[in-house]
């Protein structure tokens, strides 16, 4: 009785400390915010540098916000793309970029010994602020956009999750694939590229994410060297809100494959939504927990329907998709659809019991340590954390948060937010009548 | 005083000075259960993983991809547990957890706060010895792996290429089969079949638990003691060698299949670490394999993405901890106007250019410090250091290999590059396969219900 008081004692007490990932929060000279985190333990660090400048802000030139993030390492400052590549390399520095809906990113993971350091961060630089978008290397890396866009083709998923965002989204910036489509890319030219980053790779709209074992000083200068080449610049007016659906549809593609692809939803919330813990911890309880959710047991643990059924919410700085995935059988699709559906009704109806109530807080609060054990897990927290401008104390009031979360309350968004009625369906796959077993 | 110390070698040797850090405790039970356990206090966390010595390779015709349906069946219970208990368990304690199954071996996890290391114990044992294989239960889960191997290979063309490109290549090796199985295979599965395969191979002395965190290893013997000990062992026959036989001639296939890009896959018969005559052959090989394609700058992007532009993608494979032979992989995507035939030339372009020159001091150079730096990067996550311990284990090379990797890459030079080229790298060793693409039908859109789209 004693020892057990005193190890739960001793367990909150570890986990209150250690909870405290700090982050520290400045702006660099030029207006970048920066968001640093010092970890020690490995001479390395992850730094990330993101910008308001994903998908969403193509505007008509569906795809430009990825082409023009894909160019950036393939030549700048004196260096053409093998320079870039062997500088990062013969370091041992690892250099990625990409982008989602919101954001445009380029992320370096580096040692901390100053020569090698030194090497990879110049080069990030440049890559960042001197990108060259020279016409040979636009030439071969639209047309290698061209070819994975054909691939997207061959993938029922892929066809799946273009038609369910255009959907949900309909002429809002996040209804198209961020890698855009085959008209559009075939039509841009360099300059187009040159106009985007010259528009929004600029100070007042980035911020700068440092994760690993670098004291204050270093981080200062860090931020301080990468942006300090950019110009000020100013931020891009907010994306417009997602308007809801009007009613709810249901459509399919012919495809041919042995699984037809279900996927259902609608926008669902955003970073700075009051409703997100309720929804989020309910969506747990619904389809998001691994092996024990709702809709894991039901179409997979109770009737062997697919091999993976889930749900989730995708918070984006407007609504992002609220989405419901399984595959299955095509004769099957039927049976499927009607349980997922059925699943759906009831918890919004009923919303959760107590008792799974209970074991998704613990759930989450007991495993809240995990989300973030490691520096890359960690850096993607305080990007998010930074690029959304949550409160700096994000991950330490998080658990009081779930906590916080009951029943009723998750019931209560539920029937608010979710309503079935307007429930966008979407399937791609074979033939549904014919069974091929 | 220690600490500065530590920071000025870290100043000329960042990563030699960290890697001397760290250390595995190892310990076998009475019963031949091996544990090994790895400190690391960064965050409050244990991972625990429970190694098999089975997996794909181990299965004879007609079972194939028994090893990981019973993976899945792991998880329907035992007389103290019924179907569903451990997952819920595993989740109110905050745990992580998840299974995989490959051609050498069967493992589970669970990633968890380090004060419950205790409740993944209990679980992992009671199941080592205790499973209840149902018929029922049986039956459902037959339907979620014939819809996963839908989802990973049948509906993907590649994954499907890739799966006949294997059948071709081995002859004998059990290599030739997928880990997930065969079709026909997978819908014959009997509950017998399943309850042999797990008394034959599922004993403490076929397993290796793995433990990584924020642990202290003397109490995770002391609870490995506890839990595990009591479990009988038995007796594990040796498998069978069914060593592949050699191959004599090269081999070609055509995959044709709906698809929207050409591809071409290309294989050479290798050894890995544990069949190599010489091991300093197993380390050339994974520096060539950097050569081609240890990033950005390495000859496959420089050459054919960038130079000759005639793929649009291009990557080369090796394992080198695969428990038999297997292949040294090339594939390629065909550039807007260029084809597989292409592609094949010049992939073997570039391996009569391994054979005749010798790679750069440059190029060998950054292999080394990438190796470096990846030794470094790969502490940060405590799941990836267990996988390495634990894969090494159970393909039997031994863990201690994992603390000689950067040492060995080290030194291997670049005439040893090219001797393993040479005498690997050819023609008599090889295999390709063609993905000759067919029209995909035009899709459709229909609504299906509830009229058109015109919702907003």
């Amino acid at each position: 009785m004693r020892a057990s008081l005193i190890s739960l004692v001793f367990l909150l007490f570890s986990q209150t400390v250690w909870s405290a990932a700090k982050i520290e929060h400045w702006q660099t000279a030029q207006g970048s915010r920066v968001y640093y985190v010092q970890t020690e333990g490995l001479p390395m660090a992850d730094i990330q540098v993101a910008f308001d400048a994903g998908s969403a802000r193509d505007g008509a030139q569906l795809g430009i916000a990825a082409l023009t993030s894909a160019l950036l390492d393939t030549g700048a400052g004196d260096w053409n793309a093998d320079e870039i590549a062997q500088r990062f390399e013969s370091v041992g520095a690892v250099v990625g970029s990409g982008i989602s809906d919101d954001m445009a990113w380029v992320s370096l993971r580096t040692l901390t010994d100053q020569k090698l350091f030194d090497k990879a961060l110049e080069t990030l630089q440049a890559i960042l602020t001197r990108p060259a978008f020279n016409e040979a290397d636009f030439q071969r890396e639209k047309s290698r956009t061209l070819a994975a866009l054909k691939q997207r083709e061959e993938s029922p998923a892929q066809i799946a999750r273009i038609a369910f965002y255009k959907a949900i989204y309909g002429d809002h910036p996040y209804a198209h694939p961020s890698d855009g489509i085959i008209e559009t890319v075939s039509g841009f030219n360099a300059d187009d590229l040159r106009e985007f980053y010259r528009k929004y790779y600029v100070a007042a709209n980035a911020i700068v994410v440092i994760v690993g074992d670098l004291n204050r000083k270093q981080a200062e200068q860090t931020a301080e060297r990468l942006v300090a080449d950019l110009p000020a610049g100013q931020k891009p007016e907010p994306l417009p809100e997602v308007t809801m659906p009007l009613k709810a549809t249901q459509r399919h593609t012919d495809f041919p494959s042995s699984q037809t692809h279900v996927l259902a939803g609608m926008p669902g919330t955003y970073r700075k939504d009051d409703d997100y813990f309720d929804l989020f911890v309910g969506n747990h309880i619904l389809g998001g927990a691994v092996l024990v959710s709702r809709l894991f047991n039901e179409i997979r643990e109770k009737r062997g329907l697919a091999y993976s059924a889930s749900s989730s919410f995708m918070p984006m700085f407007r609504k992002g998709p609220f989405v419901m995935s399984l595959q299955t059988r095509n004769d099957q699709t039927q049976e499927a659809l009607e349980v997922l559906n059925k699943t759906l009704q009831e918890f919004i109806e009923k919303g959760p019991t107590e008792t799974e109530l209970t074991a998704a807080q613990k759930n989450i609060t007991g495993g809240f340590a995990m989300r973030f054990d490691t520096n890359k897990e960690l850096v993607n927290y305080v990007a998010m954390i930074g690029f959304y401008e949550l409160p700096l104390d994000y991950l330490d009031t998080f658990q009081q948060k779930v906590e916080q979360v009951t029943a009723a309350s998750i019931r209560d968004a539920f029937k608010r937010r979710i309503d079935p009625q307007l429930l966008q369906t979407v399937t791609v796959g074979g033939n549904q009548a014919k069974s091929e077993k | 005083m220690k600490n500065r110390l530590l920071f000025a070698i870290l100043l000329c040797l960042p990563v030699f000075a960290s890697s001397a850090e760290t250390k595995v405790s190892e310990r076998v039970l009475g019963n031949g259960l091996k544990v090994l356990v790895k400190e690391d206090h960064r965050s409050p966390v244990v991972v625990s993983q429970v190694w098999y010595k089975v997996g794909s390779s181990y299965e004879p015709g007609g079972i194939t991809g028994i090893s990981h349906m019973l993976e899945h069946m792991m998880f329907k219970g035992t007389d103290k547990h019924p179907p569903g208990e451990f997952s819920r368990i595993i989740a109110e304690n905050g745990g992580d957890e998840n299974a995989f199954t490959g051609q050498d071996y069967t493992a589970y996890f669970q990633t968890m706060e380090k004060s419950r290391l205790e409740v993944s114990f209990e679980l992992e044992a009671d199941r080592m010895r205790n499973l209840n294989l149902l018929d029922e239960e049986l039956k459902k889960e037959l339907q979620v792996v014939t819809e996963e191997r839908r989802m990973r290979t049948d509906d993907k063309p590649r994954a499907k290429m890739q799966e006949y490109f294997m059948a071709m290549a081995h002859t004998n090796s059990p290599y030739k089969n997928p880990v997930i199985g065969w079709p026909a295979d997978i819908a014959s599965y009997t509950v017998e079949d399943l309850q042999a395969w797990y008394q034959r191979w599922y004993a403490p002395n076929n397993a290796t638990l793995v433990v990584v965190g924020d642990v202290e290893p003397k109490a995770v013997f002391k609870l490995a003691e506890k839990y595990f000990a009591p479990l009988k062992p038995s007796e594990i026959k040796p498998l069978k060698p069914r060593t592949e036989v050699e191959q004599i001639g090269v081999r070609r296939m055509t995959i044709k299949l709906p698809a929207k890009l050409p591809y071409i896959i290309m294989g050479y018969k290798v050894p890995s670490l544990k069949t190599a005559e010489q091991e300093w052959e197993a380390y050339a090989l994974e520096v060539l394999a950097g050569v081609l394609d240890g990033g950005n700058s390495a000859r496959l992007a420089s050459e054919l993405v960038r130079g000759k532009q005639i793929a649009v993608s291009a990557g080369a494979g090796y394992d080198l901890t695969s428990r038999l032979s297997d292949l040294f992989v090339l594939e390629a995507t065909p550039a807007q106007g260029k084809t597989v035939e292409d592609l094949e030339s010049a992939l073997m372009e570039e391996v009569t250019k391994l054979q005749n020159e010798l790679i750069s001091k440059e190029e060998l150079q950054r292999i080394k410090a990438q190796v470096l730096a990846s030794d470094v990067y790969e502490r940060d996550s405590m799941f990836y250091q267990a996988m390495q311990l634990g894969m090494t284990e159970t393909v039997g090379l031994g863990w201690q290999k994992v603390d000689e990797y950067v040492d060995k890459v080290n030194q291997v030079t670049a005439e040893q590059v090219r001797e393993v080229a040479r005498k690997y790298l050819i023609k008599d060793r090889l295999n390709i396969a063609y993905l000759e693409p067919q029209p995909i039908n035009e899709n459709k859109v229909s609504p299906t219900t509830q009229g058109e789209h015109d919702a907003r």
